[in-house]
């Protein structure tokens, strides 16, 4: 007899309630479940970060957490950062005009690591940005107009105060 | 790339948790941060048919700073809290450096130093860093407690002394003497790869200069992580020159016994093991003075 | 030319989709009552099957279907040949394309043997655990001298050996040429294989309608028309009734045009049989089998020059593992073979390639394609002959670039579009001038010794490199202005990154004076426009681009045509600009497009004889051959000779694509290129064992290169526009990765002062590990 425990997650400030398997990925959660397919699976080992979502504030691969461990918990994931439809936030917008991807697909994992490696590190040096970004993977750019996206991300961030 | 099922249990307690895996015993694993279980198997190389979760677990992840210097880490503390510890990077700085060479970010978000050591990964850094440091771990079983210091808890590749009943609960970690300097390096294919070859350093120095203490661990370097004992001894007493160190590294590269990678070659793992010796060395070297 | 959109640096189109997570990829399909498939797969490298027992998968519950070979009674069929081979004489060609399911015997790790269908993709999973196959694993054919070695194991028994084909072409007399030569030089170069690892594994999802009497497939393709077609064909349906639907791709590279991967005859098989709707995502582990890979090939080459280092001739004779199945034909030999003559004046050339069958995963064309392995050899044997002839490395080059006044330039041997390779225009030297410039290269023998005195061990790579690009046949466009006054674009090829939405959106807005958000660009939807062939060889925008300038140059004029009616003025009075046409100089007198197009779709009365309605048109661009990019990579590396690690300190590329569409994504696609072509020569490769195991078929084992890896580039152009066009591009896909091996093995030799100890780097993919043993004298 397949296990089915209920959960209670909260997914960009709305709370979802569902009852599922324990195997279940909170990737599969997110995307499936929820119907939220802006996060992206790229490998289910936790190296190419395109899962990459924010649980209660901290990055991390929605790859290798069950969803049941999310119960109770907050979510942020790419469909949470504009704020309001038609609009693109700073973060999103420097990504556009910095060029900063191409077929788009690792792009909401690294702007979910992005929004959180900002809160902390308000002022990068490129050093850093690379440091930051080193565990996403991205086989489009040649991640040059991504580093220049955040840089230009931090600086308008910071301009807005 | 789905995992197999599954009995999920999410106790409160230790004691409910340790209740729960002398229940299952081998069938059960614990979950803890999860960044290696839960990759093997979704591989389906691991198929636990029970997984009894730490992360509701009350208690674990305490990191207590002691008088003397020494410092408790309870397993189940992120290993990206134990990198940001002012605390602990002040009293064992080598902490923070080593950790920042587990992975990425993410995986140190949510990945645990108790899962990290329990997993005992050859070529994990943090297995070695606790053998330099002379780190103590307690075990916890629903038979009582115990401590067993890293050099004996680490077995083989994924296999610990922890017997099928027995959690991680706690690391302890001594004190680092007056002018001790330590240092962590590792040569990997990228940033965040697991290492080809990574050597932890600690030296103490007298007040003259004189090497009074020194310990070396490696890993990637053979079957578990790998003490370098002979090499450390014939420090004490010397001035850490150069050739004193090269003379070490020389040694160090006798007692690894490095099993080679898709990366690395053995002997290539060798070569480095006396190169990244002499490295941290000096590092530590200098950061004693 | 003037231009208001065309060559600006326009930020993309499709960016605000993708950056808010609403771009619909093939796994984001969601359908009332979808099922999952899973895969499978041979676990060995070459084996018989005894037999398959299926009984445990089919009685566990939530599995719906459990299909093998013997299931799919006449649907089975191995192929179909995608490329057929070109014309060339005296050629030998066996093909032996892929089949769905193996049947009796597995020929590489990861074909696949049973598909099973269940209501999600975990119990899928589970059930492929059920299926017990016994097999008798046979030797396994791997490297590709011991494919071709007498008494190998066979790929293929009922063929006598693992020739999958032999080609041989002439430009000149070789022989001749080596007789009279000052200077012969010889080596033998190995690359080894590696994948392309788009982010977005493949996938596919299959819905049959039965009220609409339509089947819908979403394909992870870079070639939806073609799929369209040969899936009608394949299922016994018209055209009308299969549409195929590439959304956004997540990075294709190459392996996205192949076709028909196993999974793209069966998942819609399965969905129309079952009449529900199938999805199949392929995981990170199937890819690593299942998706094809590129780059295995030894050569044996030889350059004869004169006493002044100018090359007389070259002689190349090359194996080329083509792994089991060979659907994709010669196309990426046939490049290596055209590739390596490079941007240089190469009077006489022989060259011999053998394809080879063997027990691993199919080989199809991955950015570069072939075209590495050439610029490999080349770059090399030039590197090699200038220190025999005692030439600067950059000298013996310049001697030999073909001049300015030699284009077209032809090289007589035939190319992968069956054409003679003919170089349609080029201006090299300049290329050459401006990236030894940007690199420093002047000061660079100060500056390394300089930093050798501090221990530090620097070193330079200067490479060439040719593309061809922009190849045909064909790609159709077609254009509308809608009564909105925004206009509609929509193309039959599969976009994966490479800014269609925007690059094609500036070459229409050009047109017809609109502004380019205006334009809402539709690739690879056979519902909107089903002529066309794909994305691949860098000819996207070479191709479509300029099927979409004619498109769109006849609806200009079918809107300059209109408004000249509508104000009874001279068409030649009229100015569109800003979404309207007004008559010039009396701005007031002034149109929209939108009414125009009203207009030109009436409701009542009656229109002139021959009238076509809308501002519509439909238009196709088929070169003649295929376009010649060019360009030269710089690079400073500095090596830690200890550990053999490297740090690039500087990189430049100056690139030769013809008239730009757009600064911004081409500066993209070749950073991107780079990226790959630094994986391919430091990083990446698959490695197996003799039993046909892969060793490494995970990302935290199979390197693709991180931000920390690929470092920041300085990119600068020059632009010889292609005459074989209307807008004059070239291709600027795959420049970027072709001549990264190359560079890497030059720059590390000057860095460790190889050759003065007798050492030189004649293999790709280096590692740390791997340069230890090349420096050490390991092997």
């Amino acid at each position: 007899m397949t296990q089915r425990i209920p959960v209670a997650v909260t997914v960009n400030g709305t709370t979802h309630r569902r009852e599922v398997e324990p195997r279940l990925l909170l990737s599969d959660f997110i995307r499936h479940e929820l119907g939220l397919t802006g996060t992206h699976v790229g490998c289910e080992h936790g190296v190419c970060g395109a899962c990459t979502i924010r649980l209660d504030g901290a990055a991390v691969r929605s790859c290798l957490i069950f969803a049941v461990q999310a119960d109770g918990h907050a979510i942020s994931t790419v469909e949470g950062l504009a704020p309001e439809r038609g609009r693109l936030s700073v973060l999103q917008q420097a990504f556009q005009d910095a060029h900063g991807l191409q077929c788009g697909y690792c792009t909401p994992g690294i702007l979910m690591t992005v929004s959180a490696f900002l809160e902390d590190n308000p002022q990068p040096s490129e050093a850093e940005v690379r440091h930051a970004l080193s565990g996403n993977l991205c086989r489009c750019t040649g991640y040059q107009h991504i580093v220049d996206a955040v840089l230009l991300a931090a600086q308008r961030l910071r301009e807005a105060g | 790339m789905k995992p197999a099922p599954f009995e999920w249990h999410a106790p409160a307690s230790v004691a409910e948790a340790l209740e729960l895996k002398a229940r299952h015993g081998d069938d059960a694993r614990f979950l803890a941060g999860g960044q290696s279980l839960v990759p093997a198997m979704n591989f389906r190389v691991a198929q636990p048919a029970v997984l009894v979760d730490l992360n509701r677990v009350a208690g674990l992840d305490a990191i207590a700073h002691g008088a003397d210097g020494s410092l408790a880490i309870g397993a189940m503390t992120r290993n990206a809290r134990i990198e940001r510890d002012a605390a602990a990077a002040h009293s064992h700085p080598i902490l923070a450096e080593a950790l920042h060479e587990v992975a990425h970010p993410q995986i140190r978000n949510r990945g645990t130093l108790g899962g990290n050591l329990s997993h005992a990964d050859p070529a994990s850094e943090m297995p070695a860093v606790m053998l330099a440091l002379q780190a103590s771990f307690l075990l916890r079983s629903r038979r009582g407690e115990r401590a067993v210091e890293a050099a004996r808890f680490f077995l083989g590749p994924l296999a610990t002394a922890l017997a099928p009943d027995e959690m991680l609960a706690e690391i302890r970690i001594p004190p680092l003497p007056a002018r001790t300097g330590t240092a962590f390096l590792e040569v990997a294919r990228r940033r965040g790869d697991y290492a080809m070859m990574g050597v932890a350093a600690v030296v103490t120095l007298d007040a003259g200069g004189v090497c009074t203490a020194a310990r070396l661990a490696c890993c990637s370097a053979g079957p578990t992580p790998m003490g370098a004992p002979r090499a450390a001894a014939t420090l004490v007493g010397t001035r850490l020159t150069e050739n004193d160190m090269t003379a070490a590294a020389a040694l160090l590269r006798e007692e690894v016994d490095p099993m080679g990678s898709v990366q690395a070659s053995p002997a290539y793992q060798r070569h480095l093991a006396g190169v990244v010796a002499t490295r941290a060395l000096r590092l530590a070297r200098g950061r004693a003075a | 030319m003037e231009t208001r959109h065309v060559g600006r640096p326009v930020t993309r189109n499709e960016d605000p989709r993708l950056l808010t997570g609403r771009a619909l990829f093939v796994d984001d399909v969601e359908l009332p009552g979808l099922l999952h498939a899973a895969f499978l797969r041979s676990p060995h490298g070459h084996a018989d099957i005894l037999g398959i027992d299926t009984a445990a998968a089919k009685a566990r519950p939530g599995v719906v279907a459990v299909i093998t070979a013997e299931d799919l009674g006449e649907y089975w069929q191995p192929g179909p040949l995608l490329v057929p081979p070109p014309p060339i004489p005296g050629m030998t060609f066996r093909q032996r394309c892929q089949v769905p399911l193996a049947r009796g015997v597995v020929r590489h790790l990861g074909e696949p043997v049973a598909m099973v269908v269940a209501e999600s993709r975990y119990v899928a999973e589970d059930a492929v655990g059920d299926i017990v196959v016994d097999y008798a694993p046979k030797p396994v054919v791997g490297g590709l001298e011991g494919a071709v070695a007498p008494g190998a194991p066979r790929v293929h028994d009922d063929l006598p050996d693992n020739i999958a084909a032999e080609v041989v072409q002439r430009k000149g007399d070789y022989a001749a040429a080596r007789a009279r030569a000052a200077h012969v030089v010889r080596r033998r170069f190995l690359y080894d294989r590696g994948a392309s690892i788009p982010m977005e594994t493949r996938g596919i999802v299959a819905s049959w309608d039965a009220k609409a009497d339509r089947l819908t497939v979403w394909d992870t393709t870079q070639a939806p028309v073609v799929i369209r077609n040969g899936l009608a064909a394949m299922l016994g349906l018209s055209e009308r009734q299969v549409r195929v639907v590439a959304p956004f791709i997540g990075g294709g590279f190459g392996p996205k045009m192949m076709m028909f991967y196993p999974e793209e005859v069966l998942v819609p098989w399965i969905a129309l049989r079952l009449e529900r709707p199938v999805k199949w995502i392929e995981d990170r582990l199937e890819h690593f089998v299942a998706t094809t890979h590129e780059r295995s090939q030894i050569h044996e080459a030889e350059i004869a020059l004169d006493a002044d280092g100018r090359i007389l001739g070259v002689r190349d004779d090359f194996l080329m593992d083509t792994g089991a199945y060979n659907p994709y034909g010669l196309t990426v030999p046939l490049n290596s073979q055209c590739t390596l003559l490079n941007c240089y004046d190469v009077p006489a050339y022989e060259s011999r390639f053998r394809a080879i069958y063997t027990n691993r995963t199919l080989v199809t064309p991955y950015r570069g394609a072939g075209r590495q392995h050439g610029i490999f050899v080349m770059e090399r044997l030039l590197d090699a002959a200038a220190r025999e002839i005692g030439l600067d490395r950059v000298e013996i080059r310049r001697r030999n670039l073909i001049p300015p006044g030699a284009f077209p330039y032809r090289n007589e041997v035939i190319y992968q579009d069956f054409a003679p390779l003919t170089y349609d225009s080029g201006n090299y030297g300049p290329i050459l001038d401006k990236a030894l410039k940007a690199i420093g290269a002047e000061g660079f023998a100060q500056e390394k010794a300089a930093a050798r005195a501090e221990g530090r061990h620097l070193g330079l790579g200067v490479v060439c490199y040719v593309e061809g690009t922009g190849i045909g046949p064909y790609e159709g466009a077609k254009v509308r202005v809608q009564s909105s006054g925004k206009v509609t674009l929509a193309t039959g090829i599969g976009t994966q990154g490479q800014g269609h939405f925007t690059a094609f959106a500036q070459v229409v807005a050009e047109q017809l004076g609109v502004d380019v958000r205006d334009v809402e660009v539709t690739t690879g939807d056979t519902d909107q426009f089903d002529w066309g062939v794909g994305t691949f060889a860098s000819r996207g925008a070479v191709v479509a681009g300029a099927a979409s300038h004619e498109a769109a140059k006849a609806v200009r004029a079918k809107i300059l045509k209109a408004a000249a009616e509508h104000f009874e003025c001279a068409e030649a009075d009229l100015e569109i600009a800003d979404g309207k046409v007004a008559i010039a100089g009396v701005p007031e007198k002034h149109v929209t497009l939108g009414t125009l197009a009203r207009m030109a779709n009436p409701l009542r009365g009656a229109v002139k004889p021959g009238t076509e309605p809308g501002l519509e048109a439909t238009s196709y661009f088929g070169p003649e051959m295929g376009a010649t990019a060019a360009g030269v990579h710089a690079m400073v590396i500095e090596i830690d000779p200890d550990t053999l690690r490297l740090d690039i300190l500087r990189y430049v590329v100056v690139h030769d694509c013809g008239t730009v569409l757009n600064p911004l994504i081409l500066a993209g696609q070749i950073q991107g290129g780079v990226a790959q072509g630094i994986g391919n020569a430091f990083f990446e490769q698959l490695a197996w064992t003799e039993e046909g195991q892969l060793l490494n078929a995970s990302l935290a084992d199979y390197l693709i290169p991180t931000a920390l890896d690929v470092p920041r580039m300085e990119l600068l152009h020059t632009v010889t526009p292609s005459p074989l066009n209307p807008l004059g591009t070239k291709g600027a896909g795959e420049g970027g990765a072709i001549p990264v091996g190359a560079l890497f093995a030059q720059a590390i030799e000057d860095a460790l002062d190889l050759p003065a100890r007798g050492i030189e780097i004649t293999e790709i993919p280096l590692s740390p590990s791997r340069l230890w043993e090349i420096v050490h004298g390991g092997d």
